[in-house]
């Protein structure tokens, strides 16, 4: 499947989708988004990128196995439910900083919990996409 | 008081992480907790004669379950055997098991089992009793099977473990019928308002259900037989948990419930009948053993019996026994089984019929042994005699149960002295000879012990700080006075006849063998639990071969069908679905109409090709068309994800389809027109669903509460994201996890396959 103009296009693809991902992650708050879709969106940009050069070129390009999102992608999200406890608050309720911020709109609890989310599902879908073709190809 | 509690669960992994030191030089540091425990209950003591003490500590108090902590005379008295005799045992341990490459391990193991036990006596809240209790059974699992290599210490360990376990599940239920009943979970609660369980409707089902606890874990017949099996234990291990400890678990548990239970005709005689025959049958048991620590188990399991029988019989006189015997065990069993234990490591081996005249080479323990013997088999000037006297006294008007007493008494004093003397006295072997006293470490705990057992026969007032708040915490007894002499009476002469009887027996019989014993083997409940083990196994073999096959189509179907009967019975069974025919037909447009037609080509398509990618390529089309009905009918979030989630799973069908055949014709027509059949009535049965939703009114409480509080409370526009992250978060969380989890599966399925077609 190795086409000349899908090669040369994935590569202007790749970042593309990858800040289109986070664009729709960041997005995710006030509209149609979030860290699942935007997860979804940016694996698929990677798996683009694995059609068109091969996986060895996109594990390369990655420069760690993609389940590594998944440890971080966690933590972030068991993190983010974490950080109002140290405030005597409960489990997981959400705080936000009352400083908007440009682009990003406002920052609390829930944000980092949707990046988590994100780091997950990127993780997951790598994974077992990488780990199937390997077995296979 | 939580913390002294705690305290071994906090050091445990200490011991671990420390391991050099503990298993070397310093294996005598973890001796220093139970010592420290031991001084800190011994400090409550004052305290305790005025009455109970309680600690309150916060757990889940919305649940009515807090940590808090009751320490009375019946607590104390187990916090100070568990704590002392846990001194002398891990220091025991710490020369026993010298140059055992796992020694940290094992002392982390006895750290967490005595925090376990220490939790369990001193627990106030049902249910934090319970998460001892079980914190137990599991952690003599470790202890009982800490010869892991040994396959009989494997099997013994679970069947300890799968017997104690459902004693468990038995106490579990019982606790949440008890609380559910008096509305408390307090045993404080529960102590001082004792009708409220007695008078309850569900009384016979909550006492059935604490004796199942009880009995299991202490041994009674006919759950008896795990104790034996548990003598595989290094002996440290052994003279811990049968002394002190895990089996007189089940034996706390009744004592703590006397008050709140007892004194019903059920309670009393079920419990006098199940201790009598035990400790008659296990005493029994025990002059057919040669093996000192087999013998030992026994004995154990009688002692446990006429605890229980004691307790049955619920007079004041019998609770004193109890409280008394319960001592006069632990110290005598706790001796014995460190000697047979020193017997053990210094000549390798424990049959009785082999050792003798061993005094000469190490006296101290000769001397602790005999000790032991006179204390089990209740020679004046002990403390067993003290308690032995109080067993008659609290018999005496019932003539059977006096019977029955004695005659354990008598065959108990003979297995006592079969462990006890016979090892030291006579002649001693050849082979022996050049034996020599063993380290203080393993014989200065047992002489402690024995002596105490000495001390305090001869001067039993010493036990009365101790014995009195037990009395009073059983039956509010107070004044107790315990005395060596009572003059002349019944109670003596039965003494003296146990004593005759004994000793007659010591003096003539010598035991014959297991011969006929084992001929009732293939009854004994023991093969049948394995036998009903073996069955289960079986049952589980047969029942993953038909559901679990491997065929992966018959996974599907096996998982619709389900799902259609489940959906299908429920509907049938009278949920009232109405369609509203003109609201469905009216707004049809042109685009659905479009889009309609586009799925069905793809449908036809799918099920007329005769390639798979084609197949997949149009069953992907269907998915981009009900995204297309989502963006119209304003699901934009919906519609994001099934595209992405579509592409991803064509990618992935094309990944596997890339490498299979390219069609396999391996559908004869009867299979087709089975899927055919599941598939519509499925798809049936969803569109029914769908449609009677439709008819429901849309503006639900919740979804307006969503839409109304997603920017006031989640700081959102989107209703959907901030249900996600926000108000549903903690679902988030775990569905996250889930996935990882199926990635992990994926991923070491797919690497082991890989695996192994590299070996081939």
């Amino acid at each position: 499947m190795r086409s000349i103009i899908l090669k040369t296009a994935s590569n202007y693809l790749l970042p593309l989708l990858l800040l289109f991902s986070v664009f729709i992650l960041l997005r995710g708050h006030y509209r149609p988004g979030g860290g699942f879709v935007g997860g979804l969106i940016a694996s698929i940009a990677f798996v683009l990128h694995a059609f068109a050069n091969g996986l060895k070129d996109t594990r390369k390009l990655l420069r760690f196995p993609p389940g590594g999102f998944i440890p971080v992608g966690l933590s972030l999200a068991l993190g983010s439910g974490l950080v109002p406890m140290f405030m005597g608050k409960p489990f997981m309720s959400a705080e936000w900083l009352s400083m908007q911020v440009p682009i990003v709109g406002s920052i609390g609890t829930p944000l980092f919990f949707d990046i988590g989310v994100f780091f997950v599902v990127i993780g997951i879908t790598l994974t077992i996409l990488f780990t199937i073709s390997d077995s296979i190809l | 008081m939580l913390l002294a509690v705690l305290a071994g669960f906090i050091l445990a992994p200490v011991w671990l992480l420390c391991g050099r030191f503990t298993r070397t030089n310093f294996s005598w540091a973890p001796s220093l907790l139970p010592a420290g425990l031991f001084l800190f209950f011994l400090s409550y003591l004052p305290q305790v004669a005025g009455g109970p003490l309680a600690f309150a500590y916060e757990w889940i108090p919305s649940m009515g379950v807090n940590a808090d902590m009751r320490l009375d005379g019946l607590s104390l008295l187990f916090a100070l055997m568990i704590t002392g005799i846990g001194a002398g045992v891990f220091l025991y341990a710490s020369y026993y098991l010298k140059g055992d490459p796992h020694l940290d391990r094992f002392f982390c193991y006895l750290s967490v089992f005595m925090a376990a036990m220490l939790g369990l006596v001193l627990a106030d809240n049902l249910i934090v009793l319970l998460v001892f209790w079980e914190l137990t059974s599991i952690s003599s699992y470790f202890l009982i099977g800490f010869n892991n290599e040994d396959p009989k210490s494997r099997k013994n360990a679970l069947m300890a473990l799968s017997i104690t376990g459902a004693g468990g599940f038995l106490l579990l239920t019982g606790f949440v019928l008890a609380g559910v009943a008096s509305g408390s979970f307090s045993l404080g609660t529960l102590l001082s308002s004792p009708g409220l369980l007695r008078d309850h409707g569900s009384y016979l089902w909550i006492v059935l259900l604490i004796f199942g606890g009880a009995f299991t874990k202490s041994a009674q017949f006919p759950f008896h037989f795990w104790l034996p099996g548990a003598m595989v234990a290094p002996t440290p291990v052994s003279a811990y948990l049968h002394s002190a400890t895990m089996v007189k678990a089940g034996i706390y548990l009744l004592a703590r419930f006397t008050p709140v239970l007892g004194g019903t005709d059920l309670w009393n005689n079920t419990l006098v009948i199940v201790g009598g025959v035990t400790m008659l049958f296990a005493a029994f048991h025990a002059i057919f053993r040669k093996d000192a620590k087999e013998i030992l188990a026994y004995t154990t399991i009688a002692a446990l019996g006429m605890l229980v029988f004691l307790l049955g019989i619920g007079t004041s006189e019998a609770l004193l026994a109890a409280g008394v015997f319960i001592l006069v065990h632990a110290l005598y069993k706790a001796t014995f089984f460190l000697v047979a234990g020193i017997i053990d490591h210094e000549t390798g081996t424990r049959n009785i019929e082999q050792l003798g005249g061993l005094r000469k080479v190490m006296w101290p323990v000769a001397v602790a042994g005999v000790l032991a013997a006179l204390s089990s088999a209740g020679i004046p000037l002990t403390y067993g005699f003290i308690g032995k006297d109080l067993i008659y006294a609290a018999t005496l008007g019932n003539w059977p149960l006096t019977a029955v007493a004695v005659l354990t008494n008598i065959l108990v004093l003979y297995s006592g002295f079969q462990v006890g003397w016979r090892p030291f006295a006579g002649k001693l072997p050849e082979t022996y000879s050049h034996l020599h006293l063993p380290d203080a470490r393993l014989w200065l705990p047992a002489i402690i012990l024995a002596l105490l057992g000495l001390v305090y026969g001869i001067a039993p007032a010493l036990t009365h700080p101790l014995i009195e708040p037990f009395a009073n915490a059983l039956y509010g007894g107070a004044g107790v006075s315990l005395a060596i002499w009572h003059g002349f009476n019944l109670v003596l002469l039965l003494s003296g006849v146990t004593l005759a009887g004994g000793f007659l027996l010591y003096w003539f019989y010598r035991s014959p063998g297991n011969t006929w014993l084992q001929k009732l083997q293939s009854a004994a409940p023991q093969q049948l639990i394995g036998k009903m083990g073996n069955a289960v196994l079986r049952f589980s073999g047969f029942y993953t071969r038909i559901m679990h096959n491997g065929n992966l189509r018959s996974y599907v179907s096996l998982i619709i069908i389900f799902i259609i009967l489940l959906l299908g019975t429920r509907l049938l069974s009278g949920v009232h679905l109405s369609f509203d025919r003109r609201s469905l037909t009216s707004d049809i447009r042109l685009y659905d109409v479009i889009i309609f037609v586009i799925i069905l080509a793809a449908i036809w398509k799918s099920l007329s090709t005769s390639s798979r990618i084609t197949a997949v390529a149009s069953l992907s089309v269907v998915g981009y068309c009900i995204c297309l009905f989502f963006v119209i009918y304003s699901a934009p979030d919906l519609a994001m994800t099934q595209f992405t989630i579509d592409t991803l799973t064509v990618v992935l069908f094309v990944l596997v389809l890339f490498r299979l055949p390219r069609f396999l014709r391996i559908n004869d027509r009867k299979v087709i027109w089975r899927d055919g059949l599941i598939a519509s009535l499925f798809g049936l049965l969803i569109a029914v669903i769908a449609l009677g939703a439709l008819n429901e009114p849309t503006t639900k409480e919740t979804s307006e509460f969503y839409a109304e509080n997603a920017y006031l409370l989640g700081k959102g526009k989107n209703v959907v994201n901030v249900m996600l992250v926000d108000f549903r978060g903690f679902d988030t969380m775990i569905e996250i996890t889930v996935l990882t989890i199926a990635a992990l599966g994926v991923y070491s399925l797919m690497k082991l396959r890989i695996g192994t077609e590299n070996k081939e």
